[in-house]
């Protein structure tokens, strides 16, 4: 369930970015790696929670997963890792090193277009 | 309208990460996260550590529970200091506990600091706490599908202690399988087989332990740490 404190951190970048600019935010997209993966329905329930009570309730979130890159030392090919197969596609070599897992990052967030006239209160919000 | 921002969702923790890092290695600390699921034997691993180890290093243990402090008491009887986080339901710790757990620790003049996690192979992984190095404990009752079901925290691992083989005649249990497994998302990880609670394999256990502390005594800022293989990528 890193999860939860994933999706709170990100609760947290968005109503800082919100207040910046004076928008209502609509949808975000988040990547992950193989390593620090996320579970995309426990991710979007914690998401969920997490918004309630804030201006993101209802936000859309799309969540990326990123293959983990791996290179053979034997050809010299980078591939994506498959652990339930873990050998070079090519030349069938076991001995490969990783390429950095990616990291859990927010990629974008996308507010509505029209400001909003009223401004965007964070009034709903009890945390603050 | 779009904002791209591309950062890094937990990096607030891994600030903090740094700032314990920072400690550790200005008085010389090693810190040694110690990650596994419940019930693998984590505490007992440490406690015989602490109690073995007790003459020759200075240690502390920060122990790591959704509740009760039965933990961190088992350690103080063993002999060594212990404060006990409580995450109230967290399923891991976060570097900002870490930090509030070694001022209560009074670490500084310590030469081990063991962070025993929460128990749990997923979670834990995700939140560098600022430790040099990562230990995994796998338990043979647990069975030996682990590494190829929780690649991330094997992946992360600087050792995979095997711990309760004093079963593996009970229990179908296959070392090589694990050892195969680990090395294909870990191809330079020790892989050890222990008992902490017949005392089996504890030696090497324990000379690898010297090693890394020497290590860390021999380059304090230099020690090839768990930061360069963290599992968020870079």
């Amino acid at each position: 369930m890193h999860e939860t404190a994933v999706a709170q951190s990100v609760i947290e970048t968005i109503l800082a970015e919100m207040r910046k600019i004076d928008r209502r935010p609509v949808a975000a997209r988040i990547s992950c790696g193989q390593f620090n993966a996320l579970n995309d329905e426990v991710m979007r329930f914690a998401f969920e929670v997490a918004a309630q009570d804030t201006p993101c309730r209802g936000m859309r979130l799309e969540i990326r997963h990123v293959p983990l890159q791996a290179r053979c030392e034997g050809c010299g090919r980078a591939f994506a890792f498959n652990i339930q197969e873990a050998c070079c596609p090519a030349c069938g070599s076991e001995a490969f090193a990783f390429l950095p897992d990616a990291p859990l990052l927010l990629e974008e967030i996308e507010f509505e277009d029209e400001s909003n006239d009223e401004g965007v209160s964070e009034q709903a919000d009890p945390g603050s | 309208m779009k904002v791209s921002l591309n950062r890094r969702i937990l990096d607030r923790n891994e600030q903090c990460a740094a700032q314990n890092r920072a400690f550790f290695a200005e008085r010389g600390v090693l810190c040694v996260n110690v990650i596994s699921s419940p019930g693998s034997g984590k505490t007992t691993l440490l406690s015989r550590t602490v109690a073995d180890l007790g003459a020759q290093l200075r240690m502390g243990v920060i122990e790591g529970d959704i509740k009760t402090d039965t933990d961190a008491r088992k350690i103080r009887a063993a002999g060594a200091r212990a404060v006990q986080i409580e995450t109230e339901g967290a399923c891991h710790l976060s570097a900002v506990q870490v930090a509030e757990a070694l001022r209560a620790l009074d670490a500084a003049d310590l030469d081990v600091v063991f962070i025993e996690n929460v128990g749990n192979l997923v979670c834990p992984s995700a939140f560098d706490l600022g430790e040099d190095l990562r230990v995994v404990v796998l338990s043979v009752p647990e069975g030996d599908d682990k590494p190829i079901k929780y690649p991330g925290t094997f992946a992360g691992a600087d050792i995979v202690l095997v711990n309760k083989v004093d079963l593996l005649e009970h229990v179908a249990f296959d070392l090589d399988r694990v050892r195969t497994d680990v090395h294909k998302v870990n191809p330079d990880a020790p892989i050890l087989a222990v008992s902490a609670l017949k005392g089996t394999g504890m030696t090497d256990w324990y000379d690898w332990l010297h090693g890394r502390k020497a290590s860390r005594q021999a380059s304090p800022n230099r020690l090839e740490s768990h930061e360069g293989k963290t599992n968020h990528g870079d």
